[in-house]
């Protein structure tokens, strides 16, 4: 992901994390993928009332290349699933998602043939904000969740043994534990699989 | 990808199924008879900046003339139809208003007027439940127009349109939680009347929204009907006569652009829309522009329906100031109360059902278990959403749930006009073609 | 009652057997009481049958402005040639609309007479959708047409029916062009083949998709909703109260 992840452990990367975790969550650049009706509650947020800019996120990139944030507003059907993950690869790493709504997050009330159950199905999930739709306050809400697990993500191989405890404590997690739910420093789209566990990897 | 001849088709019928646009574009060419040509496909989303949804155009491009357009649609089909067959007809109003998701309260009334036909009770309605649906449909026509109008700004490159009419729609939006409890999608207009009355405070809100808003539409008017580059972009653009919307089946505001004032609250209306004073707007031009100006005066002629209103809301009440059937087996039951812990059954309610009415304990079950039997039949109610003729075809076969759904939405049908406004145009043209029809793509899919 | 009947029977026996034979055969409208299949029901109302006789026509006078209409109509095709009764099979007029059942082969014929007749000058037609009936065996397929004249500020409902093992039906693009992309979607979603069309191909699903989604016998294809600790059958296959 660049030069600092070749970075060896210690205060030096420690540093770098902060200021790189700071520097990314500060302008995250939204990609428009407003589907439905959380759509409508996507733009209203970028409105005057709850204003998405003083976050340096109102410049949404049309493009995905440019992009780092997509926010999967509203309910994807089955012709939509491939558009989905077509634009979903074409963003750089880092990436995340939000997925808002109830729809995009389960399917929602369209339990049927026509609506993907869950865009989890189709890209990895950061932040699932439900709601139907979620009010513009409930998505600045999960906006600035995602931004704290934006600062506290670690880079390097801080991450990599991050995300190897992370797997081992969701392998040994009981079904009916408490704490459900993403921590800030769980394994998002760019974590390796549990079976990789090469440094430096290129993500 | 597949593709085949047809005999009856008009030309080569291509399968695409997605990760293949190259195929298609060589395949095209291909099959293309004037070699050496400017031809260029182009394929517009369906994610693009164009806020207007998950709509894929494919344009095949002269130079900056667009020959060839095909609109693509279906990217947010839902089923909701075929879901509404499996709630009873309470819940469907719950899925018909996720439809046309700029207009909600029009899906919910459509749905309900054909209910009510089916049950033979469209007399009984109470009158105040009319006028509060006049009320909420009025407000809906004006927030969905201001974001018709604030995406065409915001696709031309306006900014600070878009910024503006997200502010006005922001009031509509407050008047809409502070009397149904949601900013949108709101199942407030049930089968039978309306779920709640106006909360106290909401006349003078309302009433205060009314003394604001013919200001604020004001200043959109004056950055915008005589701006020179607005002009330059709409004047003459996305020409659609009167033949042509007849042709095509295209109502709303694209009609009136043609100069015929066909409305359907003036001609076949409906919840007492012939009890109030408005006027038709209606231009000439056929042009986007004239679509813009129509709107703009739908807005003002929404807030003298809405004054109107609010004078009957606020005024002598009758006898009768239920906003809910009194039929007792077909009457939503619940009413709602604001408790220290949200918006739930009223303790009133809940003490009457359980303590002093054991039939009133009965209807409440059966209504919210089953629902009301519909007597079996077909109707189709058709109403004037703030796009065109929405209309609702309902068939039932005697039981609690539907047994079809159809909803006739406009957008649907004014997008099969597309091709015809745009092609010959220049491609920037087709955004502004696109913004002038105002499609949703959620009435468009279902 | 005449001093030849026996004391105690209220009418001929024959007529009361007649009466029953006819109920026996009409068409069952609805099995059981409570829509449940489980043993949960003890009440023994689930072996109900209801029947209902089938769909007739309405009776003269239609009321409103149907007879004006209706009339109009059955001139206007007797002009061209067609008899009223042979191209309509009944008409039905119903809760304040009037519903013409018209025969798949004189179909674009009727509309092309509805559309250029003066007095009755249907400009708009506002669509075609399908209503599955697998109960109805022989006509299951049932395409409806609405129709708005805004002339005479009046609305009409076409209605054709079509077996499932036959499911054609002749295309009114010719007629009305805007029922192209309402009759792909008719294609789409209930298999009703408009023979004539441009361009018969799907409209919301996937071009690839197999089976035509809004028929009954299409599930509804939910899936089961997961709590801990249990899960809730999807929309279709739950308990229903009817």
């Amino acid at each position: 992901m660049g030069l600092e992840e070749k970075l060896p452990s210690g205060i030096l990367l420690t540093t770098v994390e902060k200021v790189a975790g700071y520097a990314r969550k500060s302008s995250v650049w939204p990609a428009t993928f407003g589907l439905a009706c959380c759509a409508m509650e996507l733009i209203s947020t970028g409105g005057p009332r709850h204003d998405l800019a003083r976050f340096g996120m109102e410049r949404a990139s049309n493009t995905p290349r440019q992009a780092d944030l997509m926010i999967v507003a509203g309910r994807v059907s089955q012709k939509m699933a491939p558009v989905l993950r077509q634009i979903y690869d074409q963003m750089a790493e880092p990436k995340w998602v939000i997925s808002m709504g109830v729809c995009a997050s389960s399917g929602g009330m369209f339990n049927n043939y026509a609506i993907v159950q869950g865009v989890d199905h189709v890209v990895p999930v950061d932040i699932y904000l439900p709601g139907c739709p979620p009010r513009p306050e409930m998505l600045l809400d999960a906006i600035l969740k995602l931004h704290d697990k934006i600062q506290n993500m670690k880079l390097g191989v801080n991450r990599e043994h991050e995300v190897e405890d992370l797997e081992q404590a969701r392998l040994r997690r009981l079904p009916l534990a408490a704490g459900l739910g993403s921590h800030p420093g769980s394994p998002g789209p760019g974590s390796p699989g549990p079976g990789t566990s090469a440094p430096g990897v290129a993500r | 990808m597949t593709s085949r001849t047809d005999a009856g088709a008009e030309g080569r019928v291509y399968n695409v199924g997605g990760q293949d646009w190259d195929e298609v574009v060589a395949a095209a060419d291909e099959a293309g008879d004037r070699p050496g040509d400017e031809r260029l496909i182009v394929n517009m989303g369906p994610q693009h900046p164009s806020t207007h949804g998950v709509l894929r155009l494919v344009l095949t491009l002269d130079a900056e003339t667009v020959t060839e357009l095909r609109p693509v649609i279906g990217y947010l089909h839902t089923g909701i139809e075929k879901n509404m067959e499996f709630r009873t007809w309470t819940q469907g109003v719950t899925f018909c208003t996720r439809m046309d998701y700029l207009s909600p309260l029009f899906n919910e009334t459509a749905f309900c007027l054909a209910t009510e036909r089916l049950l033979g009770i469209t007399d009984r309605i109470p009158e105040r439940a009319s006028v509060l649906r006049v009320l909420m449909m009025e407000l809906n026509r004006i927030s969905s127009h201001l974001m018709a109008i604030a995406t065409f700004g915001l696709e031309l490159g306006a900014t600070t349109v878009l910024l503006n009419g997200l502010r006005e729609r922001e009031k509509v939006l407050d008047l809409f939680e502070l009397i149904t409890g949601l900013r949108m999608n709101h199942a407030y207009i049930r089968p039978g009347g309306v779920s709640q009355d106006l909360p106290p405070g909401a006349i003078e809100k309302i009433r205060e929204f009314l003394g604001l808003m013919p200001g604020l539409l004001g200043d959109m008017r004056k950055l915008l009907d005589a701006n020179p580059a607005y002009l330059a972009r709409t004047k003459g653009i996305a020409f659609l006569d009167l033949a042509g919307c007849m042709t095509l089946g295209v109502t709303g505001p694209v009609l009136r652009s043609t100069g015929l004032p066909w409305d359907l609250r003036k001609s076949q209306p409906y919840c007492g829309y012939e009890t109030y004073e408005f006027d038709v707007p209606v231009q000439t031009t056929c042009d986007a522009y004239g679509r813009y100006l129509v709107r703009m005066d739908e807005m003002d002629q929404s807030l003298r329906i809405i004054g109107q209103c609010t004078d009957r809301l606020a005024g002598p009440g009758t006898d009768d100031d239920r906003v809910m059937i009194a039929d007792a087996k077909i009457g939503w039951p619940a009413q709602l109360a604001l408790g220290p812990d949200g918006l739930g059954n009223s303790p009133e309610h809940i003490k009457h059902i359980m303590g002093q009415s054991m039939e009133a304990l009965i209807h409440h079950f059966k209504l919210v278990t089953e629902g009301f039997r519909v007597p079996a039949g077909q109707a189709y109610a058709a109403i004037e959403s703030p796009r065109g003729e929405l209309g609702c075809h309902a068939v039932s076969d005697g039981g609690t749930r539907p047994y079809r759904v159809h909803f006739r939405d406009p957008s649907f049908t004014n997008l099969q006009a597309l091709p015809a406004m745009c092609e010959g145009g220049m491609i920037a043209d087709v955004i502004a073609a696109v913004a002038s029809t105002d499609p949703v793509m959620g009435g468009v899919d279902r | 009652m005449t001093a030849e009947q026996p004391p105690g029977q209220a009418q001929p026996p024959d007529q009361a057997a007649l009466a029953g034979q006819e109920r026996l055969s009409e068409q069952v409208a609805r099995t059981g009481m409570f829509g449940t299949e489980t043993t949960g029901d003890t009440s023994g109302y689930g072996g109900l049958i209801v029947r209902r006789p089938p769909p007739l026509s309405s009776p003269r006078p239609y009321g409103w402005y149907f007879d004006d209409l209706a009339d109009a109509l059955g001139s206007s095709l007797d002009q061209s040639g067609l008899p009223f009764g042979e191209a309509v099979e009944r008409v039905v007029a119903d809760r304040g609309e009037l519903t013409c059942y018209v025969r798949r082969e004189h179909l674009t014929a009727v509309a092309g007479r509805l559309r250029d007749d003066p007095a009755l000058a249907f400009e708009l037609c506002t669509g075609v959708s399908g209503v599955h009936y697998p109960a109805d065996v022989g006509r299951e397929l049932h395409a409806v047409y609405h129709l708005v004249s805004l002339t005479h500020n009046r609305r009409l409902r076409l209605e054709v029916s079509v077996p499932d093992s036959d499911p054609h039906v002749p295309t009114m693009v010719r007629v009305y062009p805007t029922c192209d992309w309402h009759e792909r979607e008719t294609w789409d979603f209930f298999g009703i083949i408009f023979d004539g069309h441009p361009a018969l191909t799907r409209i919301e699903m996937p071009d690839d998709w197999k089976g035509h989604p809004q028929r009954k016998d299409y599930p509804l294809g939910g899936i089961p909703v997961e709590y801990r600790g249990a899960t809730v059958p999807p929309p279709d296959e739950r308990r229903a109260y009817e």
